[in-house]
């Protein structure tokens, strides 16, 4: 039974007018291009190139190393300059293939394309994992595991997550008003892959023209259903997107797949199709630069390795100065310091705010008013967990669910303390799970 | 870009809510019953209640002073405690009893603030509602004093002593408040208009007051006297009203758990039909609060929730 909408949730400033309106603008790299060898879950990537060779773009410059791992693509043609740590906009230093761009973006030559009709399951499957796709939301997950349970036919729905519930970034957003013909089709290649699954969009309600937009490229299909879910943080939440568009809720010990689920975000479906239809490795993704620090909100099409200074130059630079730079949306994404780091297959926006929120407010003492639990989507006590974690007691913040926490910050958000909730949960979480490791 | 940026954990934006713009929300829902007080009981009540919050702000003022704390006034809690300890006192008439009860308001909010808040550790540390911590304090050491009861310069017994004597009361002049009680236990309608305020803007909700009313009733039913006046008399006399709403619902001495909640409001409301019925006074209010208020890390112990996925809430 699906509800469209799940218990907890917060209704943050949503920011999205900065640049919703805003076509989705190509852009040509000038510097360097950076990739990091690990843009995703699991094992990094191993160069396949050294220091001196030219390369071409769509050329593979590092595959994958493991089967939990993804390969990386040249999104410019040029010499490779240096394989040396850089620093990615999570605030670490990762090794990464640095490439100096000649700028006359040759290609190397694609493999021919089958027919889909023609393509077996594991040629599909293969070909997204050659593309190096990984869950382009924010997670990096490798999307051919992910394509890959163990009982295949067990899967009984493929849900797009469109909810783009994160407030300011209207990347997912433009992808499906522009490119939506491209989404139904890489979802009907998803579905292909599961011989009893049904596909679901699930959009949150404040983006009717997409839902209307893909109900209509949908009329024909029989087995896609666009919902239009109640526009809540966090509807786009794996978790919570299929509790409302299926009714079914899994806990941190479940993968969506035990619920007989596939989620995969607007802009993965979208480079799965070019993948599997077009043949093309993943080399680009949607980014949307806003805040109100940016003169002029956009959403570009960024190769990937593109350095952020040169798509917030592109924004029209900074109108005023800006206190606080976020890579991702405000509520997960990361603070940067520096914004000398590369577009990654999981950079969706760059926000530049001219007021930091949070050090607005001092910390004062949490008088238990309990608003952190209404809006707990996992249903759990953050102001308890976060004194067991300032206090270190592990026993008592397992005891209280404290590993089912999917760090979305609501309670951060919601407290009238201005307690750093979800910072201290987060981080005793970390301790739990290493220590379990062991 | 010259300037140095902030650089914090996620999430990076924050609601506008405070503690202390919380505080104030319920220091203004606190004023209906504070303004008919002072319209029942005369300009003596208005000099009650403002010796009662001004002591109470003062003695979280000096305290923390002293201990070199951060000043924590400005979040009103001091206030509402006092507000709160001054609407439970009774109001006394001619100047020597005015000066007298000013007194015991002075001393109770410096109980209240010092006693049970500040030396627990000061704001949502303290373990039971230091206005009611206060009260009973007062209760217990001024007993005469504190159940004085004088209306219309009259001195009687409230409707609900009344009621325990087995004599007829009038419901309707409960409702309105026009009986002898305290400050601001005494006008239903006044302090519902407050709690409406405070559900309205999303301070409190009907959980606590809710089960608390709703099994007071029924146990009023069950084990006073099986008719509707009787049980309507009980739930409109005395600090039934006040206390469900202001004072069970404060947050730091009530369950956080949303089951939790239920089960304090079902205790309360048993405690205080326990304490109303059977007990020698005819109120209960104020000691099955702060009993409860004990119970608060058991009951909280007993009600973790389960989360979403393993079977808890969906």
């Amino acid at each position: 039974m699906a509800l469209l909408t799940f218990k907890g949730g917060v209704h943050p400033y949503d920011g999205k007018d900065l640049s919703k309106d805003k076509p989705i603008l190509e852009i040509l790299p000038k510097g360097d291009l950076v990739y990091p060898l690990s843009q995703h879950i699991g094992a990094p990537a191993a160069p396949v190139v050294a220091v001196g060779d030219r390369v071409l773009v769509n050329q593979k410059i590092a595959e994958a190393g493991g089967f939990v791992s993804a390969p990386v693509y040249a999104s410019v043609s040029g010499t490779v300059k240096a394989i040396e740590p850089r620093l990615v906009s999570t605030g670490s230093m990762v090794n990464s293939i640095i490439v100096e761009n000649d700028g006359k973006y040759e290609e190397a030559e694609l493999p021919k394309v089958k027919p889909l009709e023609e393509l077996t399951r594991e040629e599909k499957i293969n070909m997204i994992k050659n593309a190096g796709i990984v869950g382009m939301g924010g997670a990096g997950f490798p999307t051919h595991v992910k394509l890959s349970p163990k009982e295949p036919e067990k899967i009984e729905y493929v849900i797009v997550n469109a909810a783009e519930c994160e407030p300011y970034i209207t990347a997912d957003y433009r992808r499906m008003l522009e490119n939506g013909e491209k989404l139904i089709a890489g979802l009907k290649i998803s579905l292909s892959l599961f011989p009893n699954a049904k596909g679901i969009i699930g959009v949150e309600d404040n983006k009717m023209d997409c839902v209307k937009h893909l109900q209509e490229l949908a009329k024909g299909e029989s087995n896609i259903e666009v919902m239009a879910l109640k526009t809540k943080y966090p509807q786009g939440a794996e978790r919570q997107l299929i509790y409302a568009t299926t009714g079914r809720a899994i806990n941190s010990k479940m993968l969506p797949a035990d619920a007989g689920c596939i989620v995969d975000n607007v802009e993965t479906v979208i480079s799965i199709y070019r993948a599997v239809a077009e043949g093309k490795p993943l080399t680009s993704r949607v980014v949307t630069i806003t805040g109100q620090a940016i003169a002029e909100p956009r959403n570009f099409l960024a190769p990937l390795g593109i350095n952020f200074n040169e798509l917030i130059e592109a924004a029209g630079g900074y109108k005023s100065e800006p206190q606080k730079l976020i890579s991702g949306g405000p509520m997960m994404g990361f603070a940067m310091y520096s914004t000398d780091c590369p577009v990654t297959k999981t950079s969706s926006a760059l926000l530049a705010f001219t007021e930091d929120e949070v050090s607005r407010y001092a910390e004062t003492a949490c008088i238990n008013c309990g608003r952190c639990v209404s809006v707990c989507p996992s249903r759990i006590v953050p102001s308890r967990l976060a004194d067991y974690s300032q206090n270190n007691v592990p026993e008592l913040f397992e005891k209280w669910e404290g590993l089912e926490c999917i760090e979305c910050g609501s309670c951060s958000y919601v407290c009238p303390a201005k307690r750093p909730l979800a910072q201290a949960i987060r981080s005793m979480k970390k301790t739990v799970i290493a220590s379990k490791r062991k | 870009m010259s300037g140095l940026l902030n650089v914090s954990s996620s999430p990076h934006v924050r609601s506008k809510d405070t503690t202390s713009k919380i505080m104030m929300y319920v220091f203004i829902a606190l004023m209906p019953a504070s303004l008919f007080g002072i319209y029942n009981f005369g300009i003596n009540a208005l000099i009650v209640i403002a010796v009662t919050v001004g002591a109470a702000v003062a003695a979280e003022y000096l305290y923390e002073k002293a201990m070199h704390k951060t000043c924590t006034v400005g979040d009103w809690s001091a206030a509402v405690t006092g507000l709160l300890l001054a609407l439970n006192l009774p109001c006394p008439y001619g100047t020597e009893n005015l000066i007298r009860m000013c007194l015991l308001g002075i001393l109770g909010s410096a109980f209240a603030i010092i006693v049970v808040k500040q030396l627990f550790g000061g704001l949502g540390q303290n373990f039971m509602n230091p206005a009611l911590g206060a009260r009973c304090f007062l209760l217990i050491s001024f007993t005469g004093r504190m159940t004085t009861f004088t209306y219309d310069g009259v001195t009687g017994a409230t409707p609900l002593a009344l009621l325990k004597a087995g004599e007829s009361v009038n419901v309707l002049d409960m409702v309105i408040g026009r009986i002898p009680g305290t400050i601001g236990e005494t006008s239903v309608i006044a302090i519902v208009i407050g709690a409406i305020f405070l559900i309205w803007m999303d301070v409190i909700d009907l959980r606590i007051p809710g089960t608390y009313i709703v099994t007071f009733a029924v146990f009023a039913f069950i084990f006073g006297q099986h008719n509707l006046g009787y049980v309507c008399a009980e739930l409109a006399g005395g600090g039934l009203m006040l206390g469900a709403f202001f004072m069970a619902t404060d947050y730091v001495t009530s369950p956080i758990t949303k089951k939790g909640q239920i089960l304090y409001g079902i205790l309360l409301g048993c405690l205080t039909g326990l304490f109303r019925i059977f007990g020698g006074s005819a109120e209960g209010v104020s000691y099955a609060i702060i009993f409860s208020n004990l119970l608060v890390p058991l009951i909280e112990r007993i009600t973790i929730p389960k989360a979403f996925g393993k079977g808890g809430e969906k």
